[in-house]
């Protein structure tokens, strides 16, 4: 009686492992059943390279969102990135101890606030303030950039810092034993050996922001054009699917717009991909 | 570094001015960390708690005069609760099956390992129409508290997976030994030995998921929908506290609502959060 217990429920393990790669398989599946059909009455070079969305007349080009989607990822990379990993290089090397007891926790909590509340913080004060500046709108990719970039700190921060903690001291001890002063032993000896780590967890950041959707929708613009400069707007693929979901009739409208949802998620799988890449080889 | 003194500190950075300006940038790094942290706490806090006292922002039932936020976060509590019921079980036996049972160098360890961080990776909105082609439209239901739930478990299962992983692999092999040698069978001994020990890693992992699911909004409108009543069954619309301010900033007319909104949303993550770190902190003092 005890042995079959055992066995069952060793199963019921195995099953409950098997949910994950169960429910890929089911996304994945789901999703091109929808998307597929649509590329394929599209055209595969009109949905992805043909530069005019519109819905009503039939015309569905995705490349100015694709477009989108890359530009105000890059830009939040460009912003972000220097200022995470310093401050990650702070928090791991530099930080007094008192400090850090509340860098920790902010750090935390900017990776906990939701979108939803980070789109209405950028479209109350990060739009206004870029109307000022630059005049305009206040709306694109630049504003964009900007507030992807913070929402993108607490990935890269913490990815980082995990890994420049994980340099053996000795190298660090090395480089002070030659003369080196702290900071350049830490720039210099410490961050080329922590390079596949913070890579990594820029791979995470690209990944979050290229996914972002509540944030971007209210701050970007959403033209579905492909823009002349970094303060016009843009429509990143995820706003796309926001904006038009609901209202999206039946038929080759919604299905495209599920459609753009299967690129967003190729772009993904890419950069999942490369990251475990990256992982596998620091293992 | 600390024992350093400082005269001597400025001698080594008017030899190597390039230090100084690493030191600086470190420093400045930090600042505009928390300087934006701390601009978007205040800008919300000082805007939003004023509107807190809006007449009937906390009535029992929704309408357009009151815009009453009680309904969402009702809501809220439920689609958590569902949620992490179908998805804290499945998870944590997911682990103890990659942990406890299965071999080094299992094919299916794997492929569970790389469908986990590819279910990490999806952006919520992927997740929002998944559950959409799936549940509303092939099965029928239409937008419902349990569609959303689904869609909500299926992403935070990876989450639960990973912390309780941890949480196991970190319980020491002599209290398995221990229980071993004393007759207890691997079943007994998973559930009366490990998990015990493991708990407090899997209620960080699972307060976490709270955390996650209270900030969705993008898989929830297209699966649960932006209904403000609270359901009374699985199969009806519903919104979270999120999905509440998303219909508000897009109806446009309730700023001030949004506002207090926000500053709730604001307190249960700053709640949930310090309750994930009393935990951890508790798991690190017992090692």
């Amino acid at each position: 009686m005890k042995r079959h217990s055992e066995t069952v429920m060793k199963y019921v393990f195995m099953a409950a492992a098997a949910v994950s790669i169960i429910a890929v398989i089911v996304i994945c599946l789901f999703l091109f059943s929808k998307g597929f059909p649509a590329i394929k009455e599209i055209g595969l070079f009109k949905f992805l390279g043909g530069t005019v969305w519109k819905p009503l007349e039939g015309q569905f080009g995705i490349f100015p969102m694709i477009l989108g989607s890359i530009y105000v990822t890059g830009g939040a990379i460009i912003l972000g990135v220097p200022i995470g990993l310093l401050c990650a290089i702070f928090m791991a090397k530099f930080c007094p101890k008192g400090l850090y007891k509340i860098l920790k926790p902010a750090v935390d909590l900017l990776a906990g606030i939701p979108s939803i509340v980070y789109g209405f913080f950028g479209l109350m004060v990060i739009v206004p303030f870029m109307q000022d500046i630059f005049g305009g709108s206040g709306k694109g990719i630049l504003t964009a950039s900007v507030l992807l970039a913070i929402m993108i700190l607490p990935t890269i921060i913490s990815v980082s810092e995990t890994s420049i903690r994980a340099v053996p001291e000795s190298y660090y001890e090395g480089s002070l034993a030659l003369g080196a002063t702290h900071e350049l032993s830490v720039f210099f000896t410490i961050l080329p050996a922590a390079k596949s780590g913070i890579i990594a967890g820029i791979i995470l950041g690209i990944g979050r922001a290229i996914g972002e959707t509540m944030a971007v929708v209210y701050i970007a613009g959403n033209q579905a054009v492909i823009p002349e400069s970094i303060f016009d707007g843009v429509r990143t693929m995820t706003a796309n699917i926001v904006l038009e979901m609901g209202y999206a009739s039946d038929g080759i409208h919604r299905n495209a717009l599920i459609a753009t949802a299967v690129v967003l998620f190729v772009f993904i799988l890419i950069i999942n991909i490369s990251f475990s890449l990256l992982k596998r080889r620091n293992d | 570094m600390a024992n350093r003194g400082f005269r001597q500190k400025i001698r080594e950075y008017r030899r190597s001015p390039v230090s100084a300006v690493l030191y600086m940038l470190v420093w400045l790094s930090m600042a505009i960390t928390l300087a934006v942290l701390a601009s978007l706490i205040a800008y919300i806090v000082y805007n939003g708690v004023p509107n807190l006292t809006l007449p009937g922002l906390f009535d029992w039932e929704y309408n357009s005069e009151n815009v009453s936020m009680m309904p969402a976060i009702i809501n809220t509590v439920i689609m958590t609760g569902l949620s992490l019921a179908l998805a804290v079980p499945m998870g944590v036996f997911a682990a103890i099956y990659l942990v406890e049972y299965a071999r080094r160098g299992n094919r299916l360890v794997k492929i569970v390992r790389i469908t986990a961080e590819t279910l990490a990776g999806i952006p919520s909105i992927v997740y929002g129409l998944f559950g959409y082609v799936l549940f509303v439209i092939t099965l029928g239901w239409g937008y419902t508290l349990l569609s959303g739930a689904i869609t909500l478990a299926i992403m935070i299962l990876p989450l639960i997976m990973r912390t309780t992983e941890e949480a196991l692999i970190s319980v020491p092999d002599s209290f398995r030994e221990g229980s071993f040698g004393l007759g207890a069978g691997k079943l007994r001994t998973v559930f009366k030995i490990v998990l015990p020990s493991a708990s407090p890693g899997i209620l960080a992992g699972t307060i976490l998921a709270i955390g996650r699911i209270v900030g969705e909004s993008a898989a929830l409108i297209f699966t649960a929908g932006t209904n403000p009543v609270v359901p009374d069954s699985l199969f009806a619309s519903t919104r979270t506290l999120s999905v509440h301010m998303y219909a508000l900033m897009n109806e446009g007319l309730y700023t001030p609502q949004a506002y207090a909104t926000a500053v709730v949303l604001l307190i249960v993550v700053v709640l949930i959060n310090s309750l994930s770190g009393v935990v951890a902190k508790k798991l690190v003092n017992r090692r």
